[in-house]
């Protein structure tokens, strides 16, 4: 069984579970870059176009999890975690409006797992 | 001295056609501040009905504004000015509460530059012209502008009153009305400010709609009444502006994040005087506004041959960084801007001692007596190598990973292998060391032996992943309006085609 690169904890999967209920199904798109500082975005499925450069590095929870093919490559060595957090995000992400903000935790892959690793779809 | 907390409002309601409006649906959500992690204020949590309420007000205030004089929106802008550096130190203490940065920046940045802002537009509207060409004996080709209308902005909370500034004050001055949607972090500030100037600007030319990206900024973005969007904030949201936009066939500004590397060359340390003390304090830039600025200068590029003598000096300046009440004039850091972005940079912190850089200072929260609830972090460094993520994802916190170079194409290398492109900062004492270097980082700001000065009529924008456009300059009024040609024959004689 290959290493997943994308995880997510139980918290975590009950907002998602409220999100889909309300908004029908979602996708995660790790962003990059100011205010909200390489911040995870969840999206319905057909809010955010995705383009030919956004790999899909996961699944977590039933929902696709893509980041943008440059930014990947500097954090391909590091598994994630997705939790969540009271508070609020800004930008477009769903869960803002239930108080919540999804939070990346990152950790390095350990050789092993290096070896053993989900493979990335385009 | 420690200053008041102001009495805030229970409920901020909307600023639309120049009147607090109550949300349509009656909704507001609750406003902690970051200094202590407690309510401040509830604020109106808009939707579609607002954001249609707001532009129908730009436009019925665009019948006039549109077609005011020069003259007359110059002199609208002066008066914003003036009633914003009367209010100065109120304005101040708003700004900080809202954000959570320390009173001594918003007293010494963020509003005397927001001021400025507005002057400054005000003064360029008045020196600018459109063009006339004689094309040929009989034909005169006039170049006009025009303004764009009802125009949509996105701003972050970083700086509130001041990337208002820069968005509304081009908008307004070319002839636009404005409907602006703040950060839902930091909606307050802006709010006390409309209210102090909404008897110097005339009723709905700017318009502010508080509420979350997908409930309010959504609808402003895809609105097909709006004629133009900018945004400030992260890619992927700039992606979905630039989607937005797409619908409408409207244009957009972007400010992205950045990535910016600040390099210091071995000749800095040539002499122990007053310049070796600018650049020592220019890399401690890096812990300026808490590190929540695009261009924070979060990687430094140190020669490997001053490495030890200035990073030590370096170090010291670090430590004297004052951290406490924000509301105390000699505090130097204040708060994180919110509870998510504190958990994100602690965990950037994980990352860095995970990925092997050597912590050289800081890496932990602050225990901030004046305020225990609030999120405060230690000023940090790490070393490293540019292949780490702390070195290539923006942080947006007080982390600078520090980095070592031997010679010139190795600094070019390292200070240009990055998805930004905003600002770099270069430091030598050698002049053809800074034209190489300042025309050889590829981003759309380059602080020359100097850094995080932010003045009007200095262009500010992003290369690569950074963004589109350029703000703080007069040019961003070509991004505020149309231009119509005016073609004129004088020819009696028809052409003999037909």
């Amino acid at each position: 069984m290959p290493t997943s690169r994308v995880d997510v904890t139980s918290k975590a999967k009950e907002v998602i579970d409220k999100l889909r209920d309300a908004h029908g199904e979602l996708i995660f798109h790790q962003s990059g870059g100011c205010c909200d500082g390489t911040a995870v975005m969840c999206f319905s499925k057909d809010e955010f176009m995705l383009g030919g450069r956004d790999l899909k590095i996961g699944n977590i929870n039933g929902c696709d999890f893509y980041m943008a093919e440059d930014q990947f490559e500097y954090t391909k060595h590091s598994h994630i975690t997705i939790d969540v957090e009271e508070g609020r995000g800004s930008g477009f992400s769903l869960e803002t409006s239930l108080g919540f903000r999804f939070i990346t935790i990152s950790r390095l892959f350990t050789d092993e797992e290096m070896q053993n690793l989900e493979e990335i779809q385009i | 001295m420690a200053y008041d907390r102001p009495q805030f409002l229970e409920e901020y309601d909307n600023f639309i056609g120049g009147e607090f409006v109550a949300p349509t649906d009656g909704k507001y959500f609750e406003k902690f501040s970051p200094i202590d992690n407690k309510l401040m204020a509830k604020v109106a949590q808009s939707n579609k009905k607002d954001i249609d309420l707001a532009v129908a007000a730009g436009w019925d205030a665009f019948e006039s504004w549109g077609k005011s004089s020069v003259a007359s929106r110059s002199a609208v802008l002066n008066k914003i000015a003036d009633v914003m550096e009367a209010n100065l130190e109120a304005l101040a203490v708003c700004e900080s509460w809202d954000n959570g940065k320390a009173i001594r920046e918003t007293i010494n940045a963020d509003l005397p530059l927001a001021i400025d802002h507005y002057r400054y537009f005000a003064s360029v509207i008045r020196g600018e012209s459109g063009s006339v060409s004689d094309l040929d004996a009989n034909t005169v080709s006039m170049e006009i502008h025009e303004p764009l209308g009802v125009v949509g902005q996105i701003i972050p909370w970083n700086f509130p009153l001041l990337m208002a500034a820069w968005k509304v004050a081009p908008a307004i001055a070319a002839g636009n009305c404005v409907v602006l949607k703040p950060a839902e972090q930091t909606p307050i500030s802006i709010l006390v400010m409309m209210d102090l100037i909404k008897d110097v600007v005339p009723k709905g030319v700017i318009n502010v709609v508080n509420g979350f990206g997908l409930e309010a900024g959504k609808p402003l973005a895809t609105h097909p009444d709006i004629r133009k969007i900018g945004f400030t904030g992260e890619t992927t949201t700039g992606r979905l502006i630039m989607q937005y936009a797409s619908e409408n066939i409207i244009p957009v500004t972007l400010e992205l994040g950045g990535k910016s590397p600040n390099i210091f060359f071995e000749s800095v340390c040539d002499k122990d005087d007053e310049f070796l003390d600018k650049a020592i304090e220019g890399l401690v830039l890096f812990a300026f506004n808490q590190g929540e600025v695009c261009t924070c200068p979060s990687r430094a590029l140190i020669q490997e041959s001053i490495y030890d003598k200035f990073m030590e000096k370096c170090l010291k300046r670090i430590e004297a960084i004052k951290m406490g009440d924000p509301m105390e004039s000699d505090t130097m850091m204040g708060a994180q801007a919110s509870k998510e972005q504190y958990e994100k940079i602690l965990n950037y912190i994980d990352i860095g001692k995970q990925e092997g850089a050597e912590l050289l200072i800081g890496g932990t929260k602050f225990e901030n007596e004046a305020h225990p609830e609030g999120f405060y972090i230690k000023p940090t460094l790490f070393k490293g190598h540019n292949k780490m993520r702390i070195f290539q994802e923006e942080i947006f916190g007080p982390v600078l990973s520090v980095t070592t170079f031997k010679d010139e194409d190795e600094a070019m290398e390292i200070a240009n292998d990055t998805i930004y492109g905003l600002g770099a900062g270069v430091w030598s004492r050698d002049v053809h060391q800074v034209q190489k270097f300042s025309r050889g980082v590829e981003a759309g700001r380059i602080w020359v032996n100097c850094y995080h000065a932010y003045p009007a009529h200095a262009s500010f924008g992003g290369y690569k992943k950074s963004g589109i456009g350029r703000e703080t300059h007069m040019m961003m009024l070509n991004n505020y309006r149309h231009t119509k040609n005016v073609l004129t024959s004088y020819d009696k004689n028809a052409l003999g085609f037909f």
